[in-house]
């Protein structure tokens, strides 16, 4: 620390009355550990996130590809890159099926997570450990829960078709994850359960901060039942489900692990998201710039989520 | 009375059962590493004749993969804290025009797609000869671990009354001093959340596994499962013990640690 006494002191920062005097003298080595306290995670911010950013800016606006690792050189190419994947057949193929994942998906891991919030309001034994163990799916790594569901979803022999042909439910087995017509609902399928274990922790601490109160008074105005929610659940609710609902678009619309683990896109295509599109460009085909075209792409869609998250959350960060 | 009580008893029934349909998939992730070996899934419901030849497979063909996954997740969560802990302080007790724009910062980073990232650390670390190494994969994983924990600490840390330190320092020590002496001790129940998830962040990562390595040599395990499910899957025990493998830190933080996770999951979210 440096010990630089300075007879000019700038505004004090914090600190009771008592101690201003000696703290004075310390303050510009105090200035420098602060900045010290956040520099690391600064740059680690910068790191992780600025320079990728800026990064995949560039890299969007160049033929960036595999003889750049080679030469070095990645000529500016302007907006071809971003003509190229918007030109691609798959490109609109992969926007509806990441509206289609996103809306599919989150609309009913809110419905089922409120559903079971709302159950497990109710007090009864053993609630608070089948809550907790409810967790488990949104602990498991993805690829982990990935490969569980290709053998439950497995054609011939899972579980899912043997149980549903023995019921008789249907005649033949159903190619979940082999036939592009039902695919995407059965990724969709999956993620939706990785997801409602999230939304049930979420939904239940928004509706235990509801006071009983407002139930109580309420009741007295006859507003039980289904009035009761929707007169006083569901305008309570309104800020923790607005904060769920975009936070859940912007976590989903970049989901890339569940669906390499169940389907890598296929079969014929037919679950290509921008996020897998963007990996295969870059990872597969070597072709970085129309990668990093792609995922700009994804950020800038995320980022009209992201001005909404932000205007969601800004209460609960002023405090 | 009765009735109330034969109603509670009638939620437990219906609870269990929610909670029986959702975890059924990790059932029967269990159940098929425990049968015998084939390209085929004819396990009953229940493993009558259990056989741990899945694992033995897997412990012999993952088992380093596991090692390496313990080592990246366990790096992930010295770095991260280490980063993490200060920072999350700061934000939390220093009065400054920065503090918003350091959260503004955190809360953006959440939008960044992990697939940018790796574009980027690709052709970075292919400079910097970091691809198929455990540090590589370790500073990526920060990025997952980092603003997390941040938030996770800064929350528990926003408590702690600026009295506290204050004391300390007018005894002299100086501003680091008191902060390892008094705020980390304290803090050790927010500090044990973030690690728990930092953990499970990283030992769950498959994006940097896949896209940052790009021979043998350094292979988590979620880049074994993945490799393992390939086009035709030929063990599906082997699979299913790896995946139940894969599974232990999440079920033990689950069991060990419960209190600590919805702490984690709210505070990670909303704040």
């Amino acid at each position: 620390m440096v010990h630089a006494p300075t007879l000019t002191p700038t505004t004090e920062k914090s600190g009771p009355e008592p101690a201003r005097r000696s703290r004075w003298r310390h303050h510009r080595g105090e200035d420098l550990t602060k900045v010290l306290f956040v520099l690391p995670a600064a740059l680690a911010m910068l790191a992780l996130f600025g320079y990728p950013v800026l990064k995949n800016l560039m890299m969007s606006l160049q033929d960036y590809g595999l003889r750049t690792f080679f030469t070095g050189q990645a000529p500016w190419v302007g907006l071809r890159n971003y003509t190229a994947v918007v030109k691609d057949q798959l490109f609109s193929q992969a926007m509806v099926n990441t509206a289609l994942f996103t809306i599919g998906s989150i609309a009913f891991q809110f419905a089922a997570g409120l559903a079971l919030a709302l159950f497990f309001r109710r007090r009864f034994p053993l609630g608070g450990l089948l809550r907790s163990l409810l967790l488990l799916p949104w602990l498991l790594p993805l690829i982990v829960s990935s490969a569980t569901w290709r053998s439950i979803l497995e054609q011939d022999s899972g579980i899912l078709n043997r149980t549903l042909t023995g019921l008789g439910i249907i005649d033949d087995p159903v190619p979940w994850l082999n036939s592009p017509s039902v695919a995407l609902i059965a990724v969709i399928g999956v993620n939706i359960w990785i997801g409602i274990p999230f939304n049930v922790t979420l939904l239940y601490a928004g509706l235990a901060e509801i006071p009983d109160e407002l139930y109580e008074a309420g009741q007295l105005d006859g507003a039980t039942g289904w009035r009761a929610f929707r007169y006083i659940t569901w305008p309570n609710l309104r800020a923790v489900a607005s904060v769920l609902l975009v936070l859940g678009v912007v976590y989903t619309i970049k989901v890339l692990d569940i669906i390499l683990g169940l389907t890598g896109g296929g079969p014929a295509n037919a679950t290509q998201t921008l996020a897998t599109q963007s990996y295969e460009r870059s990872f597969i085909d070597f072709k970085f710039g129309e990668g990093a075209a792609l995922s700009n792409i994804l950020i800038a869609i995320s980022l009209v989520f992201a001005v909404l998250y932000l205007r969601a959350t800004r209460r609960a960060i002023d405090e | 009375m009765p009735d109330t009580s034969l109603r509670r008893a009638v939620y437990t029934a219906i609870g269990v059962l929610i909670l029986c349909v959702m975890l059924f998939p990790v059932y029967w992730m269990v159940n098929a590493s425990l049968q015998p070996s084939g390209n085929t899934l004819t396990a009953g419901f229940l493993p009558l004749d259990p056989t741990f030849a899945g694992y033995r497979r897997a412990l012999s063909e993952q088992g380093q993969n596991l090692v390496t996954s313990v080592i990246i997740a366990a790096g992930t969560v010295v770095l991260c804290l280490l980063v993490s802990a200060p920072c999350a302080y700061a934000l939390s007790q220093f009065r400054s025009r920065w503090v918003g724009i350091g959260l503004l910062a955190i809360l953006v980073s959440q939008m960044i797609p992990g697939i940018v990232i790796a574009n980027a650390l690709y052709t970075a670390y292919e400079r910097l000869g970091l691809l198929n190494s455990i540090p590589g994969l370790i500073v990526a994983n920060c990025s997952s671990g980092i603003p997390f924990a941040i938030l996770i600490l800064r929350s528990f840390m926003l408590s702690l009354p600026p009295s506290l330190v204050e004391a300390a320092r007018v005894d002299g020590a100086g501003l680091f001093r008191a902060f390892v002496a008094i705020v980390l001790p304290i803090s050790k129940n927010s500090l044990i959340t973030a690690g728990l998830f930092t953990f499970l962040f990283s030992w769950s990562d498959f994006l940097f596994a896949l896209t940052l390595t790009t021979k043998g040599g350094v292979r988590p395990v979620t880049l074994g499962i993945y490799q393992y499910l390939g086009t035709q899957v030929q063990n599906w025990n082997a699979v299913m013990a790896t995946a139940v493998l894969s599974a232990i830190p999440a079920i033990v933080l689950l069991v060990a640690a419960q209190k600590y996770i919805a702490a984690g999951a709210i505070g990670g979210a909303v704040k």
